[in-house]
């Protein structure tokens, strides 16, 4: 009846993976539990699951974010208390344990946590900031969600049947194919970035068309907020880089699953295509994270400190000008696959450039506060503390844009935490930021 | 409003100055036992020590931009509070060209230097590049393994597992490939890193100050021994060199077999040594994966 579905998938190989699975599942039935008890499910259904309100379906991406925040960060607690207790013995996860929450914690905050955040933020506030009744297609916005929860369902599922993948979050052949990792983890990780990948695109396609052609009257183009500058920036981005994604996935899959040699050792096969079309979609990736929290915050600043954007012009320019670069630099992900110098060196510094817009941004949120009256609310607070921190991450991404620097510190702690003081500031503080907001 | 200011800047109270003086503590601490040994701000060759000047050049350059990004933000954020009624205030400032362009260009001026940087930086330490003449340097092949690393010294006909050795005096030159998944060389020490990839060569030149002992590892994860693929590295005297190269000669023949066994997923917890290779075995393993497009991609002489 389940095929090669057997018993040996369920997680009886670690207590703790055990532990989460019944987690998983005991959050699941509690939830299902208080919709019965509380006799909601047909209101549930009617005002919640198949509304097309933009503001109901910009809700429930929040909800998705916030659940799979939970789960995202448990991995990152668990990956700590591993590598605290693994200093000089084994620690209490086994490799193969650990390695699965290693690429769950990278997809899951990426993919199912950061994207639908924004994309929740986006769909409640930018249509009420261009003066439109909705989105462009607000049927297309519920698909969207429902493939994007599909996919972040498609995550949970694997804690409890089989396994997630253990390739880490980037999954690189030819780690990630049979010959490797012959389980069912990569392909559930195919087909979560597929699936919700499909639902992004729609979105961005559906935002794009919202802003050209859904404003008010008199709502000019640089009468625009900023955050529906930032998110139609976004949305571009997403339209061109998440096919790459697709494509990167669906390619591997007809390694993994149809024969194919796409990514493989043998047969012809060359692993550095599929880093660098991962790359295509993943540097734009950062930016699509990045400028809707800039949007976010350029709002915050203005509106605590009491006073109008600084510069507002400069804003939006460096926005269109960040959105254009970040389809420039995807080769530095890999200064040390072989490359030539020469090509190192334009890689190297088309990255560098993309500091220039960032940078120019900060001075005008600081300008914005300069002579203000600062109210030190909780989005002043988030936006004060991304400030500082996001500066941080954006020294040492200048240091690594350095290719001769790279070279000792790629794929290191430093690496690591490079992205981390990016993306936790400047995208996940902006979130906050504006879900408070 | 003001609450947070009373909340977080009160009067300094004695619980406050123990939790200051208790995290200035731990952080030296950790600090002392992270940094002080870290092979990267302490090089024990000059393309590490290139590197990490390098390294310390351009967080110089970019303290430039950052120093006063912490200033504005510590200093407005305190000045333009909204409690501090007799501080400017200036709602409808929103223009100022000059300033305007003062904050794109300083931060393009500094990109202009560092792209310079990056250019002189990138050509003279690009790890393909020789350091010396093709006699003056040791040539080592590496064959990346689940989660070995088997060195041949084709010269000296030797073979070795997790460990590198060479003499102190010449730069070593690595060809590496892949048996198995992609992996990346790293000697923090010495400097690095390059790929491994299999059906392709990439090279990596280093060269040590002098005799000394390393750790080198695989940086790219490739899966559940991925933690414990390091290896020893030894600089030794021209002398050491020999005895070591001796020592191999005693050693059993890399064969078919004792490869095969070396080939399967495992971690390895001390170096092992071989006395004799097959003659163009390094190349074999290369065309267990060729094909004619990467044959053609691969060969980059600097």
């Amino acid at each position: 009846m389940f095929g090669r579905l057997t018993e040996d998938a369920l997680p009886l190989y670690s207590e703790i993976a055990m532990a989460g699975a019944a987690v998983t599942v005991g959050g699941g039935l509690f939830v299902l539990a208080v919709v019965l008890w509380t006799s909601s499910l047909l209101y549930l259904w009617r005002n919640w699951l198949t509304s097309v309100d933009h503001k109901r379906i910009g809700i429930m991406y929040v909800v998705v974010a916030l659940v799979m925040l939970l789960r995202g960060f448990v991995d990152a607690l668990m990956m700590r208390a591993q590598q605290a207790m693994a200093m000089n013995s084994g620690g209490y996860l086994p490799p193969e344990h650990f390695d699965q929450i290693f690429s769950s914690h990278g997809t899951i905050m990426i993919l199912f946590m950061a994207m639908p955040f924004l994309t929740g933020l986006i769909n409640f506030v930018m249509p009420l900031q261009i003066g439109a009744r909705d989105v462009a297609f607000p049927r297309l916005n519920l698909i969207s969600l429902y493939l994007t929860a599909a996919g972040a369902g498609l995550v949970l599922i694997s804690l409890v049947i089989g396994k997630f993948s253990t390739a880490g979050w980037t999954g690189y052949p030819p780690f990630s194919e049979t010959e490797f990792s012959p389980g069912v983890g990569v392909d559930y990780w195919i087909w979560a970035l597929i699936v919700s990948g499909v639902g992004t695109t729609l979105t961005g396609i559906n935002f794009i068309t919202t802003i050209v052609k859904r404003r008010a009257p008199g709502m000019t183009w640089m009468r625009l907020p900023l955050f529906a500058w930032t998110a139609l920036c976004a949305s571009i981005l997403i339209v061109f880089a998440f096919p790459a994604l697709t494509v990167a996935g669906a390619m591997l899959a007809l390694d993994r699953s149809a024969g194919f040699h796409f990514f493989t050792n043998d047969g012809g096969g060359n692993a550095m295509h599929f880093a660098n079309v991962l790359w295509m979609w993943g540097h734009p990736e950062v930016y699509i994270l990045i400028l809707p929290a800039f949007g976010v915050f350029s709002e915050i600043v203005a509106t605590f400190s009491s006073k109008r954007l600084f510069a507002y012009n400069s804003l939006v320019f460096a926005t269109v000008v960040i959105a254009l670069l970040a389809f420039t630099t995807w080769l530095h992900h890999f200064f040390t696959m072989g490359a030539g110098a020469s090509v190192n060196t334009a890689f190297g510094i088309t990255t560098m450039i993309i500091a220039v817009p960032t940078g120019v941004k900060v001075f005008d949120w600081l300008m914005t506060m300069y002579r203000g009256r600062i109210r030190y609310q909780t989005p002043m607070l988030w936006t004060v503390a991304f400030l500082v921190t996001f500066t941080i991450g954006g020294m040492s991404g200048v240091l690594l844009a350095v290719p001769a620097v790279d070279y000792t510190l790629h794929n290191t702690t430093f690496l690591v935490a490079h992205f981390h003081n990016m993306v936790i500031p400047g995208a996940l503080f902006g979130f906050f930021a504006g879900y408070v907001y | 409003m003001g609450g947070w200011l009373r909340l977080g800047f009160g009067p300094l109270r004695p619980n406050f100055v123990v939790r200051a003086t208790a995290l200035v503590a731990v952080s030296i601490v950790l600090s002392s036992c992270s940094l002080a040994e870290a092979p990267l701000l302490h090089p024990s060759g000059p393309i590490a020590e290139s590197q990490r000047n390098l390294l310390f050049e351009v967080f110089a350059l970019m303290l430039i931009v950052v120093i006063p990004v912490f200033i504005m933000a510590i200093w407005f954020g305190w000045r333009y509070r909204a409690s501090a009624t007799q501080s400017a205030f200036d709602p409808d400032w929103e223009r100022a060209p000059f300033l305007d362009g003062l904050i794109w260009a300083l931060p393009a001026a500094i990109i202009v230097i560092l792209g310079f940087m990056v250019w002189r930086s990138t050509h003279q330490l690009d790890p393909y590049r020789s350091l010396a003449a093709a006699g003056d340097s040791t040539q080592v092949q590496v064959i990346t393994l689940e989660w070995k690393y088997v060195f041949l010294y084709p010269k000296e006909g030797i073979a070795s597992v997790n460990e590198l050795v060479f003499p102190a005096d010449k730069p070593v030159q690595l060809v590496m490939t892949s048996d198995s998944a992609m992996t990346s060389l790293l000697i923090p020490a010495l400097g690095g890193q390059v790929y491994a990839m299999a059906g392709m060569a990439t090279r990596l030149n280093l060269l040590a100050f002098g005799p000394g002992e390393f750790l080198g590892r695989n940086a790219l994860y490739n899966g559940d021994g991925f933690a414990d693929q390091t290896f020893r590295v030894r600089a030794v005297t021209q002398a050491e060199f020999s005895d070591w190269i001796a020592s191999a000669k005693q050693a059993p023949v890399l064969d078919a077999a004792a490869y095969k066994d070396l080939s399967q997923p495992g971690i390895l917890r001390r170096p092992l040594q071989y006395s004799q290779f097959a003659s163009g075995f390094f190349q074999s393993i290369l065309d267990k994966y060729a094909t004619p497009l990467k044959m053609q991609q691969t060969p980059r002489h600097p």
